[in-house]
Formats: C-alpha cells, structure tokens, sequence
C-alpha cells in the first residue's frame, strides 16, 4: 500500500509542531463541540490523532489512485462537451475517491459539514495530492475558494455554498481577463443590478482554471464608469444557473489534467458576497493569500515528486560500472534537490501556521471582543503571514522548478523521452512561477516587509528563539548572513530611486527569504536530528549564494539602470 | 423490519509483498513479518454489503471476524467505511481451527444475529487460498448460496440479482433472503475510510484491548455505546468443544515445501533471421504454435 502521508516522516515532524497545540486549543474553544459532534475531538491529543488520521486516509489515496493516474490524466486531459467540461476518466476516479472520503472542506466549520480542521494539515493534504498529480491538485485546491465566502460571506450563502463544498463540490475563481492578467485593477466583466434588484454579470473571463465548478467565485465591475480597483466587487456564481457558455479548453504545456477555460457571462445571475467596490481590494487580496499557500503546497509536493524520481533512477541506472547515485557530480544534485524541498516545507508549514493563528483569532472575534494581547497576537501572526506567504510563492516555485529540471539531467537522455514522470513534472512545475502572481510580483509584495523592518523582525524573533547548544554555531552563521542583509538592504534603501529599489528587489528579498529558511531548519534540527545535516548543507548553499547576491548590489550605481534599459532604437534593430 | 447485512471479514498476514523473512524454516508462514491486513478479497464483500445498505431503506451492516485481539482493528476498518457495529469472535480454543471447525463458528455466530438477510464474504482468504469456509458455512446455516459475485444488479428487500464471474463467462442469478454470497476480487474496490466515521469511530474497542493498553478515552464509552466492539467466545455461541480449534479440524497439512522455481535450461537467442526461424521451428514442433 502506497501512502504518501506514512513514507514521508517530515510530514509528521511538521504537523506536530509544538505550536499546534496553541492553534488546536483556539480552534477548539475548550473542545466545545464533542458534544454536539461524535467526530469532534474531546482534547488535544485526540485532535492530534484526528489529524494523523485524515492525513493517513488522504496520504493513501494519493499513493493508491491519485499518483497512478496521474500520467493518464495528462494524455487524456479534459473535453469541452455540450458546454460541459468532463474531465479525464483518471481525474473523474480521483475526485471521487477523495469525495468518498469526506475530505472535501476539511478546514470549514462543522456546522457547515466541515472537520474544523487547522490549516496545517489542509495545506498539507494539497502537498500529497500535489506530489501524486499537480494538475489534479488544481481541481482540489480551489475549495480554498470557499474560505473567502467563510470570511466574507453572509449565513445564507455560508449555508448554501459551504455546505455543498463540504460534500464535494468544485470551485473557481474567476477573476482573469484577456487584458487584465497581472494587473486585476483593469478586470472589465460588468455586473449590473436588474428590475428586481439582483445581479447579472455579462462579460468574458480568460484563463480560468476549472472554469466549469459548481461554484466560482466572480471578480466584476459593479460601479459604472470607473477604471480602477474601486468599482469592482466580488460575486458567487452558481453552475446551476447554467448561464456560462465555456467557449473553449486551453491547450497548456503542463497541468493538463486541470482545465482552464475562456468563459462568457450571458446575463449570469449572482449574489454579490460582502460590500460593493471591496471585491479587489479585500477580498480577492484575501483569496490570493490562500491561492498563494496553495501554490507554495503544490509547489513543495511536485519538488518532492522530481527528487523521489531522480533519486529512484540514480539508484539504479549505472554508467562506468556503478550506480551514478555514486558520482559525487550526481549526489551534490540530488543532495541539493532534497534541501531545497525541506527548507521549502519547513516555510510551507511556518507560514500555515501564522494564517492558523490569525485566523482563529478572526473568528473568535466575531464572537466576542478580543483582549490586548490577544488583538496584538492576531495582529503579529497577520502581519507575519503576509509577508512570509509572498516569500513562500517565491521561493518554493523557484526550486520546484529548479528540482524538475535537476530531475531530467539525472535522468540524462532517458529523462528528456516521454517515457518517464520527470518530464510531465518539469512541464507541470512550469506554471508555478506565474500564476497567482509571478515571481516578479511576489517579490514586490515581499519587498514591503524589507522597507517597513518587518522582515528584520521576523528574523531577530528567530534569533532570539532559544535552541540547543549544538546548533549555535549554525545560528552564528545566520547572525553573519542577517548583517550582510542589513547592508545591502540599507545600501539599496540609501539609493533613494524606485527603479533600483525594484531592480534590486528580487536579489534582497531572496537573500532574506534565504535566511528565513536557514533558521527554520535550525528549528527543524531542534526537535529532529535528521535535519541538522539539511540546516548545514542549506547554510553553506545560501553563504555562497547570498554572498553573491550581496556583491552585485554593493557593486549598483543609479546609473547602472541605464545599461540594463532597452530603448526604441534596440528593438527595431 | 430492518434489513440485516452481515459480513464475513478476515485479518490476513499480507501475502502480497513477501519479503525474505516471509516464511520461517520450518516452512510455514511468519506472521510477525508481514502486515496484518483487511483480506482483500473481504474489502469487495464489504463494498457489495455497503452499496446494499445505499439501496435499501434502515439497513444495517455487521461485520463479524474471527482472530485474535488485535483482529478487532478489521472492524474498526470496517467501521470508518461505513459498516455499522461489529463482533469479534475470539477464544484460545478455536485456534487452530480449518475451513471445517471456522465455518462451524462463524454459522453459530450468524444464528445469533438471526433473522439476518445477507451474508456476504469475500471468495477466499490471501492465507490459506481454499474458497471453503464461505460455502460451507451457506450449507451449515442451510441457506442458499452465491459464489463468485462480481457486481450487485439490483437489490430490493424481497431480491438481489448477482452477477457472477466465473471461468468461461458470467452468469447474472437472482435469490431471495436469506442468501449467501462470496464476492471475487473483479467486484468493485471498497470505497476508502470516511473521515468522519473514522474520527467517530476510532476509539472503538473491546474488552480485550483496553486491558491491554494504556486508553485516554474510556469515560467516553460510557456516553457512546457504539464505542464498545462486543467480543463472542465459544461459551456466547454455545459451542461444542469438539467441533473447535485443533480437535474439531480434520485437515492435516502434511508437509510444507518451500518451492524456488528454477528453468533448467536456457538458450540465447539474436533477432538475425536465423535464430528466428530456429525458434519458430521449435514452437511449431512443441505445439505453441501452428
């Protein structure tokens, strides 16, 4: 029996993070609900088990069914039938096994069917599923969706839409345009109010992964007349409306298991969730949050898939008379592969864990006036989410990336062939770098976190974190890398020029990132030995690498900008 | 009148993957080695018995299992997929026991759920491979017996129609109640374990097991009966002690050999014109072929 939950020990090391225990008791309110539920958990430790539980049960699905599937399902792809979108035969038995399983809304309030669930392990259960197949785990994934309408939605659409989210039913989150991609402020699809008083969208959307869900949460201009991210509001579409026409598939590089589909709203009724002109600015900022985690999930579970590949294959292919795993140029690969997933991981599950805590603090909150410390506390874990989720999208589809393409080279001339898993891994690894905001636009998210200090604060809370005496030579290393940011965050800041800022950006943000990690595989080394030798070799990596870095922005000038620029004259020739 | 489903189920040593300290010296098999497991072929029974209760109104599905202590975790298993309750049949003097002496239990533990509709179980178990105890304990309730099922067509509360796999073709019957059915690994795989019956469920335990162990959670048996899984033991059957374990087993396994099949001779043969006409000759001589 294949599960990805029982083969894979880190899972387990981070879901029992010692700060669970502070995100389960404010999930729980003093496990109210045992009596109300015979699945909700007495105390802690039950819950603890409830969770393991689950994960094994998810864990095994991927083994037995998801990753079998998972190369069919990108040959076979989806069809567009009849205004219809049916998935793969692969895709339609994954699904369903997992609707089987009752997991579908695992993080939503039992009273809508959920399991109350923290975070942490329904970020975890999308890493698995991601690692057995990141096209399906798309189709998976946008149940997120539906922590938007939690938060800003009334009782009747919780009631309506959570619910049939808890029994399985899809999501999708329409709010890409033809020409509104990266920049959302230019999203054109109109809602209007009609006679009655009830919405109706016209318009077209692009791009929209599951385009044919049940339900799809619909980013359109409510407020006519205006340009910007003011006159747009979020609304809940209804598949049973049958008011979409799905005008065709997109045929993609990778992730071809998931269908993204060009949609046109024809007088499509919809309830508009929250406040009018809040849709950009709230709630879809919100929702990208969560889709961002997402992405860092799958992220992680395909660089975990490429290594598990590469290594499989470089244990037993031989050249020159032994297993290539045995070449030093082979192991260093395979080594780095192995780190840059579990310093990802770790940042997965750190960032899981601060969207847990403010979270639980938001529902709390609409129950009853928080205290100081805990408004400060919900404040901190908000703030540290916020910068940390942009870091994680960075960082995490980077080395997925990275990884795939690490696991064709050791695969050499085999790997290139469509023969094996690693090619389907590195053209589905592809997308994770662009969607729900580039790399580019992460890094201008993180950035803020440079400029405002909180990213420093991060870092000096890790330093003062105590940790065993065996690991402070590590720490010392970090102190060493953290001056080095200072410097060149302050030299950079000290350019006083916008563009260089945003040139420079991406170098500062990855030298901090780099940092962050380092220390949360020190915290990893401290409740587990396995990961001293990661933090190590992960140390050594980003000492080269952010020396590198480091010098490239002390060596900038203003001027500089110039050289990089392209003008007209370049172009034409 | 509710509609009784009672399953046969089995906790096997998994056979499947066998590893080299599979077997003992001695020949016969090491269950400390390998996992116990649900046996296969018991998960489709239990999925046929499942779709059962899907089709008919306040059905209820019993699983009943025959082992030692630790066999309660099979209806625990059974449980987190939808089963309803379920016994454990367990007592030193039934071990030991063949197809004959288990059928004998297990029919008498069926009368106690009399009047029952269903028995289903799977065709064989994966360690010993006989297909017996299903049909034999059909004969020793005198009930009416389906083997080989493969698919429910259709099942209401006077019929159910079975299709049946069988070597040359399929066969589609249809049978009253009470009725016997062994089910074939072509049935459908049984549907996973359901997270909120697993978490409702997985403090079930009996007798046996919260002695042996160190449980958290016995307060809270007292507010959830379902929480108890009831152990049988040959005086809750009132069984004959001469019909049980070793005594009341006439199969004598005489000798275990430990098979390693080897070829014995081998010949290389080259894709040249040659070696293939070489060796269509010879499978047209042995007649493979022609």
């Amino acid at each position: 029996m294949e599960n990805f939950f029982s083969d894979n020990p880190a899972l387990k090391h981070h879901l029992t993070h010692p700060l669970m225990k502070h995100i389960i008791d404010l999930k729980e309110r003093n496990y109210v609900e045992k009596d109300q539920y015979d699945y909700a958990p007495v105390d802690f430790e039950d819950a603890m088990d409830s969770y393991e539980k689950v994960m094994e049960i998810i864990g095994e699905i991927c083994g037995e069914v998801l990753a079998p599937n998972a190369e069919a399902n990108d040959h076979e792809g989806p069809q567009l039938i009849n205004n219809e979108v049916i998935y793969a035969k692969g895709t339609q038995e994954s699904y369903q096994k997992l609707v089987d399983a009752g997991v579908y809304g695992m993080a939503m309030p039992r009273r809508y069917g959920g399991l109350n669930f923290s975070i942490v392990p329904y970020v975890m259960a999308a890493e698995m599923v991601s690692r057995a197949d990141a096209g399906f785990s798309n189709i998976w994934g946008l149940q997120d969706c539906a922590e938007t309408i939690l938060e800003f939605g009334d009782e009747a659409q919780k009631e309506k839409f959570i619910t049939r989210v808890c029994k399985g039913e899809t999501m999708a989150m329409d709010l890409t345009e033809p020409d509104a991609g990266s920049d959302l402020q230019a999203v054109q699809l109109k809602a209007t109010l009609n006679e009655n008083g009830e919405w109706r969208l016209n318009g077209v959307k692009r791009f929209i992964t599951n385009g044919d869900a049940h339900i799809a949460l619909v980013l359109a201009r409510s407020e006519e007349g205006t340009k910007d991210a003011r006159g747009l509001s979020l609304f809940i579409y209804d598949r049973n409306d049958k008011a979409v026409k799905i005008r065709r598939i997109e045929n993609k590089l990778g992730i071809k298991g998931s269908p993204t589909c060009e949609l046109v709203f024809e007088d499509a009724p919809a309830v508009l969730v929250g406040s009018r002109k809040m849709g950009l600015i709230k709630y879809v900022m919100s929702l990208m949050n969560g889709a961002r985690l997402g992405v860092g999930a799958q992220s992680v579970g395909i660089a975990d898939a490429a290594y598990r590949e590469a290594i499989k294959y470089a244990q037993e292919r031989e050249q020159f008379g032994r297993p290539i795993i045995q070449f030093p140029a082979v192991y260093e690969m395979l080594t780095i592969m192995r780190i840059k997933t579990e310093a990802t991981r770790a940042l997965l599950y750190e960032t899981s864990r601060a969207v847990d805590i403010y979270k639980a603090w938001d529902a709390i909150s609409e129950e009853r006036k928080l205290e100081k410390e805990e408004r400060e506390e919900q404040k901190k874990y908000s703030k540290k989410a916020d910068i940390l989720t942009p870091i994680l999208k960075l960082m995490s589809s980077e080395y997925c990336n990275q990884n795939t393409y690490d696991a064709i080279q050791v695969f050499g001339g085999t790997g290139y062939m469509k023969d094996f898993p690693v090619e389907r891994l590195y053209r589905d690894a592809r997308i994770t770098s662009i969607y729900e905001g580039t790399s580019q636009l992460q890094v201008v998210a993180a950035i803020k976190g440079v400029g405002s200090g909180l990213i420093s604060n991060i870092i000096k809370e890790y330093e003062e974190t105590p940790i065993p005496e065996e690991l402070i030579r590590l720490r010392e290393r970090l102190m060493t890398l953290t001056q080095q940011y200072d410097e060149v965050s302050g030299y950079a800041q000290a350019l006083q020029n916008t563009d260089a800022w945003d040139f420079l950006g991406r170098r500062i943000v990855e030298i901090a990132g780099n940092i962050i990690m380092g220390y949360l595989l020190i915290f990893d080394a401290a409740r587990n030995d396995y990961f001293v030798n990661s933090a190590e070799i992960f140390i050594k990596k980003i000492e080269s690498e952010n020396s590198d870095k480091s010098a490239y922005i002390l060596n900038f000038k203003v001027n500089d900008l110039a050289l990089y620029q392209i003008n007209d004259q370049e172009i034409t020739q | 009148m509710s509609f009784r489903i009672v399953v046969l189920a089995k906790q096997v040593p998994d056979t499947r993957n066998v590893g080299k300290d599979a077997m003992k010296a001695d020949g016969t098999v090491n269950r400390a080695a390998l996992p116990a497991i649900f046996n296969p072929e018991d998960l489709n029974a239990l999925e046929l018995a499942l779709q059962m209760k899907d089709e008919i109104e306040n059905a209820e599905v019993i699983v009943l299992t025959m082992g030692p202590f630790r066999a309660a975790e099979i209806i625990r298993e059974a449980m987190y997929r939808g089963a309803d309750k379920g016994y454990l049949i367990t007592d030193r003097k039934f071990a030991g026991s063949d197809t004959l002496a288990t059928s004998y239990a297990l029919s008498l533990a069926v009368k106690k759920l009399f009047p029952c509709d269903v028995v289903i179980a799977g065709r064989q178990a994966i360690d010993g491979d006989t297909a017996q105890v299903g049909p034999q304990t059909a004969e020793k309730l005198n009930i009416p017996q389906i083997t080989y099922a493969e698919e429910l067509v259709n099942i209401t509360k006077e019929h159910v129609t079975i299709k049946r796999r069988l070597e040359r073709g399929i066969e589609i019957v249809k049978s009253t109640f009470p009725v016997m059915i062994t089910v074939h690994s072509s049935a459908p795989d049984c549907r996973p374990r359901h997270a909120k019956l697993t978490l409702k469920y997985k403090h079930a335990r009996t007798l046996s097991e919260l002695q042996d162990e160190d449980n958290d959670y016995i307060a809270l048996r007292d507010s959830r009966p379902y929480l108890n899984i009831q152990e049988w033991t040959v005086a809750d059957l009132n069984a004959d002690d001469a019909w049980l374990g070793l005594g009341g087993s006439p199969t004598k396994v005489k000798k275990i050999d430990n098979v390693v099949l080897t070829h014995k001779e081998a010949s290389v043969l080259s894709s040249s014109d040659e070696d293939i006409n070489l060796l269509m000759q010879e499978l047209i001589a042995s007649h493979v072929i022609g």
